[in-house]
């Protein structure tokens, strides 16, 4: 390809994304040995835009303004145009997060580009590159190109291997950012609940609960083993319609999609629109007290026990073999 | 107020999958009204009994989509617009150019549609038309407020809540917890036979078929692994937790 591939990079908590490094590895594989660019957009970002250069076999293009020091669609959209009318990218790479998702769509209908979504998988054909996305939350996957035009491609976090060091790091080159005056959206306030938790969609271990868990204070249980383990908790839609925890925790065909190395699913039936949200995890672990629920047919592992005995003895054992 | 409601009509959440031909096979299926987007309308609903006005749902679809556009006129929306055409190939970019086709030409002040679709997902169609009307948008909504043009609504980013202000006109997408979708009522069912139901072809659109055709094509489809069942750890709990701490260490090598 002749054009230019750019990955536009994602700083959360102050840190570069994992899933920026695995968007990086995409656009590498994309580019067919060309040159890849990057842009990072904040404020106070010149670290992470120096860590990031690493990685990129191009260069960092870096957008650093007070004003960008949290998502916001218009200013970012505004931080990166310049760029792209400037280098008119023929692909575009971006993490398929809360921000990719939403910037995304902003970017390639400002190019006329195509967008393909959710990336898994990137393979190479004669014509080009082959994206494999899941449909219906991973029950099918497609296998996807463009049609010949320029592209935006979002990659979901933990599927791709993150990019290895470039031959020499990047050269960082500082852009200019002028502040949008007519901003018609603006963002006054972000709460970070996940606050010091392990994120959902990037997480190696979910624990995850269902109707089974009772209550709001059922989830505690889960919570500690989550914290033995590094572990993010999830939900079923059973326990989030019930009010026992928030629609941000659900994981299902409505609600996150998550691929974690392990599964554990508590209180769990197994309705099939739940299972669409976890069933690529590699290991899958159910604990429910009905020998009958249909998850046991998907679980690598199952115990048929009650979880408030199972769980809080689960955490001893891993608090025993990793202390 | 004039409230537009993307609407896509998607396969309940509960079938399964099975492709037949290289397609997605739809024998039999049943088909619902995307779950996201039902949450917009019932938040257009919300809207216009707050501030008054009009609620048009809107589908780009083949002719079953539809039975989803009456759905939602029982819920309580008051027209349904069908953008329907065998020569429609588009995907998530002329979709949009398509509903941007009908919307600006319409007066509005709001647009709400769902997050993403359970079919497809890719999370575009909404953005791109926010885009093509140049107006503002928040994704992924968990609750709206609006006073006179000024919009406050607090949006799900990964679990963080971002509160932003909007200037109206805007476009809004769904998330789970905005609300509690109504069921439609029997005589609101009734009625819904008889509100105002477009149907526009891309003539009536004055849209050249080539002007949204789509920028991306389907290589293939295929069907994840299947997955077997395991092993069911037997003993006391104590030994059941012992146990499968172990084949996660040894066997599994996953911890």
């Amino acid at each position: 390809m002749s054009q230019s591939v750019l990955v536009i990079a994602e700083i959360r908590g102050g840190k570069l994304r994992q899933v920026s490094l695995e968007a990086v590895h995409a656009a590498n594989q994309s580019a067919g040995g060309a040159p890849v660019d990057a842009v990072i957009i904040g404020s106070g970002i010149i670290p992470v835009a120096s860590e990031l250069a690493a990685y990129v076999s191009g260069k960092v293009y870096a957008v650093d303004h007070p004003e960008l020091a949290s998502y916001n669609a218009p200013a970012y959209l505004a931080a990166v145009k310049g760029l792209l009318d400037e280098r008119k990218p023929g692909r575009v790479f971006l993490g398929h997060t809360a921000e990719g998702k939403d910037l995304a769509p902003l970017v390639a209908a400002h190019l006329g580009a195509g967008q393909i979504s959710d990336v898994i998988a990137v393979s190479d054909s004669a014509d080009g590159s082959v994206y494999t996305r899941p449909i219906y939350a991973g029950k099918a996957f497609e296998e996807k190109a463009f049609s010949g035009g320029s592209g935006v491609v979002t990659v979901r976090p933990n599927n791709l291997p993150p990019a290895a060091q470039a031959a020499s790091p990047a050269e960082v080159v500082d852009r200019d950012y002028a502040p949008a005056s007519d901003l018609r959206s603006i963002v006054k306030d972000v709460v970070r609940k996940a606050g010091g938790k392990v994120d959902l969609s990037e997480a190696k271990i979910v624990i995850s609960g269902g109707r089974g868990v009772k209550s709001s204070d059922g989830f505690k249980p889960l919570q500690e083993l989550a914290d033995v383990l590094g572990a993010a908790v999830g939900a079923s839609r059973g326990a989030c319609d019930a009010g026992y925890c928030d629609y941000a925790l659900q994981i299902g065909q409505t609600g996150k999609v998550v691929t974690p190395e392990v599964y554990i699913a508590c209180g769990i039936s197994g309705a099939i629109q739940h299972l669409a949200g976890m069933s690529q995890s590699r290991v899958i672990i159910a604990i429910n007290k009905d020998p009958e629920a249909p998850i046991f047919k998907f679980a690598d592992y199952g115990i048929v026990g009650d979880l408030f005995e199972v769980v809080p003895l689960l955490t001893e054992e891993f608090r025993k073999v990793l202390a | 107020m004039n409230i537009f409601c993307l609407l896509k009509q998607t396969f309940d959440t509960e079938e399964r999958i099975v492709i037949q031909d290289g397609q997605v096979s739809d024998d039999g299926v049943k088909y619902v009204i995307n779950p996201y987007d039902e949450y917009a309308v019932e938040e257009a609903l919300q809207l216009r009994e707050k501030h008054g006005g009009t609620v048009t749902v809107v589908s780009v679809g083949p002719a079953r989509a539809a039975e989803a556009l009456r759905s939602a006129l029982a819920m309580g929306a008051d027209e349904a617009v069908l953008i329907s055409d065998e020569r429609i190939q588009s995907d998530e970019a002329g979709i949009a150019s398509l509903l941007q086709a009908y919307i600006s030409k319409q007066p509005f002040d709001v647009i709400l549609g769902g997050n993403f679709s359970v079919d497809t997902g890719g999370g575009q169609v909404a953005v791109r038309l926010a885009a093509g009307l140049g107006i503002p948008h928040a994704a992924s909504i968990t609750s709206l407020d609006i006073d006179g043009t000024a919009a406050s609504v607090k949006r799900d980013a990964e679990g963080d809540t971002e509160s932003l202000e909007l200037t109206l006109p805007a476009l809004f997408t769904a998330q789970q917890g905005l609300n509690e979708p109504r069921y439609p009522s029997l005589p609101n069912i009734m009625k819904a036979k008889k509100k105002p139901f477009q149907t526009l072809s891309l003539d009536d659109l004055g849209v050249d078929a080539a002007a949204v055709a789509p920028l991306t094509k389907r290589l293939g489809l295929s069907l994840p692994p299947e997955r077997g069942a395991g092993q069911l750890i037997k003993g006391t709990p104590a030994e059941q937790a012992a146990r499968l701490v172990e084949l996660l260490r040894t066997e599994a090598k996953a911890i």
